[in-house]
């Protein structure tokens, strides 16, 4: 809860915020809802690390010590879901919500009730699906892909919860995604075209456009899913005429779009700390727009490379290996871009610029390891293994996640006029950053040693490196209860921030007092100098 | 909880002072493996990892000389550049060449894997859960050769009961066994959910859809003893049902394939004597705990709802007739598989006794192997 | 307002789009059967093949065709084909027999599902009779011999030497309900 300070007068209609709980429930401004999706998403990604380390602890050595493979399948199951649509998606909204606002100069989000019940939706559909733990035949276990006939024919009575909670948490994203569009085209400042927006308010438009052209897809497969379940169709069942392989590819074409919606916002955060820290203009932002189109478009058409084993004809998995490596361009343009506003700049190296930087060196090892697994015959031995556990968490955990980080660091001291402790964000890093290779590096080599994902137990060949997998894994999980400490520190303290924060900090935004106002922009900005483009 | 510290207690010491030779950190790569595919495989795999490492040491290279030079405490001033036409043109083109490098030992390789032709071998691989059937295809159905491959690695060892074999997790009761530098055949299907066949020695991949069948081949061209593990989620037991392949010489295979054969005859001799009590409870015991204690426990009891418990309720105490039948045809809606396609009449009439007779159930009844064929036969 | 008349108007886009893409979602069903159908891309056999014309038998080629059978789940009936192999000429019809047995005490029905590999094969191998096309109900320990009758198509490339066909039974007793007769 920020104690933002009532920065205006009384006017006669405007009071500062309502005191008390009522507040939060009903809230229709921007701040304040970007502050529940950032406090929501950080307790789902608390929740889902508490999983992730129930199972890196039964995986710290062969045999079953501590959980059964039915609780297990579950643990795994629920990690993903939660991290997935609890903590990341959650966590860029809430980023969306603050900064966009703030950063095309406009007052506050174009449909702000809208924007309430988005938010408010997802509490309930969490609740709902975190109680199917309690239910009888426990909670959905059949990986986040849910692949079916695992998920229809042979899933636990709660997959119907299951499907009610991803439908929730579908419209929650829609409504959010169609509020930041609308924002976007409608409400920027006079002067800000497109091509000054600050690339943090291009990658969400962009991955705002993604979720609304693929959450209705994956509401149509657990439609569907339903459908098989309770009503007799045979969508995914081959007695009914159906194929478990038409799962496959409806949940994938919604599912890689969906892995680019957690990627492209981070790609804007990065964007915007680099630049500022560097004391340097972003290098080549408008191939940094083209480039996060591309890769948006080029998400749309390489959906089977996550079913290279299922048996698709030659002439497919060629075209899929071809257009999945094409995507390696853009991003790698982007990859160059980052570095080369680093070059000849004049860095110093606060804590959110640590976390960017990690995360272009950590990201680009992840997307390296996606492109070998493009290489259709080399997949046949990565798919299903470690090795592709070990790249989406390099690309989630590093990727996304310290993007998120470091967004929290970087604007926190806007959202509460206080700078965060800087020795501590500086230990919460290295801490973080060790953690995260000590945990997730190892699992390349199991996974090329033959290891499969999803196994609760494991052959003696892998005893070792999972061993100190997992060693990093907890090492990396009570790190975060660092950060906790930093943020709640901050909202309650500190050195006082000035307006600018930063001081190679271009945007709107930053033009603003810290903390900002309840109410920003309620008129538009004289002068587009400061904004950055 | 003080079980649970006893437990890291034990492994911590056994870890510290250890002698057993669990420390192998040569896990690292995959394997070449045993065809000229996984060779080929490999060699893909290595070039591609050797790109990627070019790659990121130039850029991470780049990286870090610029943080220890342009750092703003060396008094540096910043650039003013922020594009630079032909170097992002640069930057464009030249990935999309690395690209098509890749491209084109990616593509041949490929192609050569979806190659089919001529088999000298057809094994039919079906998927259960959580265990493989082989059949071996033959032009006269009566020279088939037909076999359940399951887990055999104790309980007691994934229990921490006791010490873990050197192929543990990897060790089938019935393995898969063929001719070295034959062209074999594997034609892939699944019972229940999706399950996928994986040998990494044979770069052997193709996921088992039910109501599908697919195919895949392997040329072996060294005798050796193969293991795989299934490589797609297929329930509670996905980790405990791996693939051995034993590739043999040709005669060796000839003299499997007439071993299998007499077996299979033998089978249907045992199938017509009088069995005692005590031969069919040794018998159950021993079908019991490879292929039914997954689901209901050693000890009967079970893991209720799904799997009910058979300790003094329900179809172990119940009639006759209704234990044979659930037995035999499974229960629709359920896990209960029908055991009917999977064991012989022997194996069924002796699991049956086991289980009404083990636990303190003691019905003292029994059912023969020549009456379960009957029912199984036709009428 | 015209702001608001704007953002009204981009709102509504954005709603056809969702509703649109749901749709896409389930429009995708029936893409993939006829994507599926017209490259035999997924193994699966079209449905009762009506001959046009009288092929040309290529007597100069033989491909081997295999038959499979297996059970889906729990269904507990016997159900193998009579024949492993045959060694046919494209072009010329084929009859062979599946053997399938109701073990159990009560009626039920049962559904054969095909699936072709090579996938290629598949829009090559031509049923003009097939237990497949319907579901078959049979009594208590009743017992059918069933045939198929098939043509591969004389075009069949030369690469394809050997096309495996395997059928899975499915318990549709359910779902389709008991014939009474």
């Amino acid at each position: 809860m920020s104690a933002v300070i009532e920065e205006h007068h009384h006017d006669g209609h405007h009071h500062g915020p309502d005191k008390g709980i009522m507040r939060w429930v009903f809230t229709t401004n921007h701040k304040d809802i970007g502050t529940l999706y950032l406090w929501f998403s950080f307790l789902m990604f608390l929740t889902g690390g508490v999983l992730a380390l129930g199972i890196r602890a039964e995986l710290f050595q062969p045999g079953l010590q501590i959980i059964q493979p039915e609780i297990f399948n579950q643990l795994t199951t629920m990690h993903g879901l939660i991290m997935v649509f609890g903590a990341v998606m959650p966590a860029f909204v809430g980023l969306a919500n603050w900064l966009i606002p703030m950063m095309i100069g406009a007052p506050d989000m174009a449909l702000p009730r809208m924007n309430n019940y988005s938010f408010w939706i997802l509490p309930f559909a969490f609740g709902m699906l975190l109680s199917t733990f309690f239910m009888e035949g426990g909670a959905p276990n059949y990986g986040w892909t849910f692949y079916a006939p695992l998920s229809t024919d042979y899933a636990p009575p709660s997959v119907t919860f299951f499907i009610f909670a991803v439908h929730m948490m579908g419209i929650s994203s829609i409504m959010g995604s169609i509020n930041v569009v609308v924002t976007i085209l409608n409400m920027r400042a006079p002067g800000m075209t497109l091509m000054k927006m600050p690339l943090f308010v291009w990658t969400w438009f962009i991955t705002a456009y993604l979720l609304i052209a693929v959450m209705p897809v994956l509401a149509g497969v657990v439609t569907m899913m339903l459908m098989d379940i309770h009503f007799g169709t045979a969508f995914f069942n081959a007695g009914g005429g159906g194929d478990p392989v038409l799962f496959q590819h409806v949940f994938w074409f919604f599912g890689h779009p969906e892995v680019y919606i957690m990627i492209l916002p981070a790609f804007g955060v990065v964007s915007a700390i680099i630049p500022t820290f560097a004391r340097k203009r972003l290098f080549g932002y408008d191939s940094m727009v083209y480039a996060t189109a591309s890769i948006a478009f080029l998400s749309f058409i390489v959906w089977a490379h996550h079913m290279f084993t299922v048996g698709i004809p030659l002439a497919g998995e060629l075209y899929f290996m071809y257009a999945t490596m094409l995507i390696a361009v853009p991003t790698g343009v982007k990859v160059f871009n980052w570095v080369a506003t680093m070059w000849q700049g004049a860095m110093t190296f606060e804590t959110p610029m640590l976390f960017a930087i990690a995360f272009v060196i950590l990201f680009t090892i992840g997307g390296l390891s996606g492109l070998m697994l493009a290489i259709v015959p080399a997949d046949f031995q990565y798919h299903d293994t470690y090795f592709v556990v070990a790249h989406f968490h390099y690309v989630l955990v590093p990727g996304s996640v310290f993007s998120i980080m470091a967004a929290v660091y970087y604007w926190i001291p806007k959202w509460t006029g206080n700078m965060y402790d800087e020795t501590l964000g500086k230990t919460h890093f290295w801490l973080s950053f060790i953690g995260v290779n000590v945990t997730f590096f190892p699992q390349h080599f199991i996974g090329l040693a033959g290891m499969p994902r999803r196994i609760p137990d494991y052959a003696l060949q892998f005893a070792d490196w999972n061993m100190v997998s997992s060693c990093g894994a907890f090492l990396f999980g009570f790190s975060q209860l660092l950060f906790l400490f930093i943020v709640i520190k901050c909202i309650r303290g500190g050195k006082k921030a000035t307006d600018q924060v930063w001081e190679g900090a271009h945007g709107l935004e930053w033009t603003i007092p810290s903390p900002a106002p309840y109410h920003t922009f309620t008129t538009p900005p004289t002068s587009m100098k400061e904004a950055h483009g | 909880m003080n079980r649970v510290m006893q437990m890291w207690q034990a492994g911590l010491s056994l870890l510290l002072c250890s002698n057993v030779a669990l420390a192998d950190w040569s896990a690292l790569n995959m394997r070449q493996g045993v065809t000229e595919i996984s060779q080929r495989v490999y060699d893909l795999h290595m070039l591609i990892f050797y790109i990627c490492c070019a790659i990121g040491v130039l850029v991470f290279g780049v990286m870090i000389i610029s943080m220890l030079m342009h750092r703003k405490s060396l008094g540096v001033t910043p650039a003013t550049f922020h594009e630079d036409t032909r170097v992002e043109v640069a930057w464009t083109v030249i990935p999309i060449i690395i690209l098509l490098v890749m491209a084109v030992p990616a593509t041949s390789t490929l192609r050569d894997m979806y190659e089919s032709s001529d088999s000298d071998l057809d094994i039919e691989v079906r998927g259960y859960q959580w265990k493989w059937q082989y059949t071996y295809l033959n032009e006269d159905p009566a020279e088939e050769i037909q076999f359940m491959s399951a887990l055999k690695t104790p309980r007691n060892e994934i229990q921490n009961l006791e010490a873990k074999g050197e192929h543990y997790l990897l060790d089938v009761d019935n393995p898969l066994v063929i001719p070295i530098n034959k062209r074999v055949r594997f034609l892939v299907t699944s019972q229940d959910t999706i399950h996928s066949f994986w040998v990494p020695d044979f770069a052997v991949k193709r996921d088992a859809i039910p109501g599908f069948i697919h195919e895949s081949w392997a040329v072996v061209e060294e005798p050796g003893v193969y293991r795989g593990q299934c490589a797609e989620l297929c329930g509670k037991d996905h980790g405990f049902m791996p693939i051995v392949v034993h590739a043999v010489e040709q005669a060796d295979y000839d003299l499997w394939i007439a071993e299998k054969q007499a077996e299979a005859k033998e089978v249907f001799n045992t199938v017509g004597k009088t069995w005692s009590k005590d031969e069919l409870m040794v018998k159950g015991e021993e079908v019991y705990l490879q292929h039914c204690a997954a689901c209901h426990q050693p000890n009967g009891q079970g893991i209720p709802p799904a799997f009910p418990s058979l300790v003094g309720q329900g179809i172990a105490v119940g009639p006759m007739s209704g234990h044979i039948d659930i037995l035999l045809n499974g229960q629709a809606g359920t896990a209960m598989q029908a055991f009917g396609q999977q064991l012989n009449p022997a194996e069924i009439a002796a699991v049956i006794t086991y289980e009404r007779n083990a636990w303190g159930n003691d019905m003292n009844d029994m059912v023969q192997p020549k009456e379960i064929n009957t029912m199984m036969a036709s009428e | 307002m015209s702001g608001k008349t704007e953002a009204s108007k981009t709102i509504r886009q954005l709603i056809f789009v969702v509703v649109g893409m749901f749709g896409f979602g389930f429009a995708m069903v029936p893409l993939y059967d006829v994507l599926c159908d017209v490259t035999g891309f997924n193994g699966k056999t079209a449905g009762k093949y009506t001959a046009k014309e009288v092929q040309d038998v290529r007597e100069d080629r033989l491909v081997t065709i295999q038959f499979l059978a297996s059970n889906n789940a729990n269904m507990p009936w016997e159900f193998r084909p009579k024949v492993r192999t045959m060694k046919v000429h494209p072009g010329k019809l084929n009859t062979v027999e599946f053997y399938a047995r109701n073990i159990t005490g009560e009626t039920m029905v049962a559904q054969a599902v095909p699936s072709v590999t090579p996938f290629h094969a598949a829009e090559f191998l031509h049923k003009t009779e097939c237990f497949c096309f319907e579901q078959q109900q049979l009594e208590a320990r009743e017992d059918l011999d069933m045939p198929l009758r098939f043509i591969i198509d004389s075009q069949i490339p030369e690469a394809v030497k050997t096309v495996t066909l395997s059928y899975t039974l499915y318990d549709v007793t359910e779902q389709f309900g008991l014939a009474t007769n």
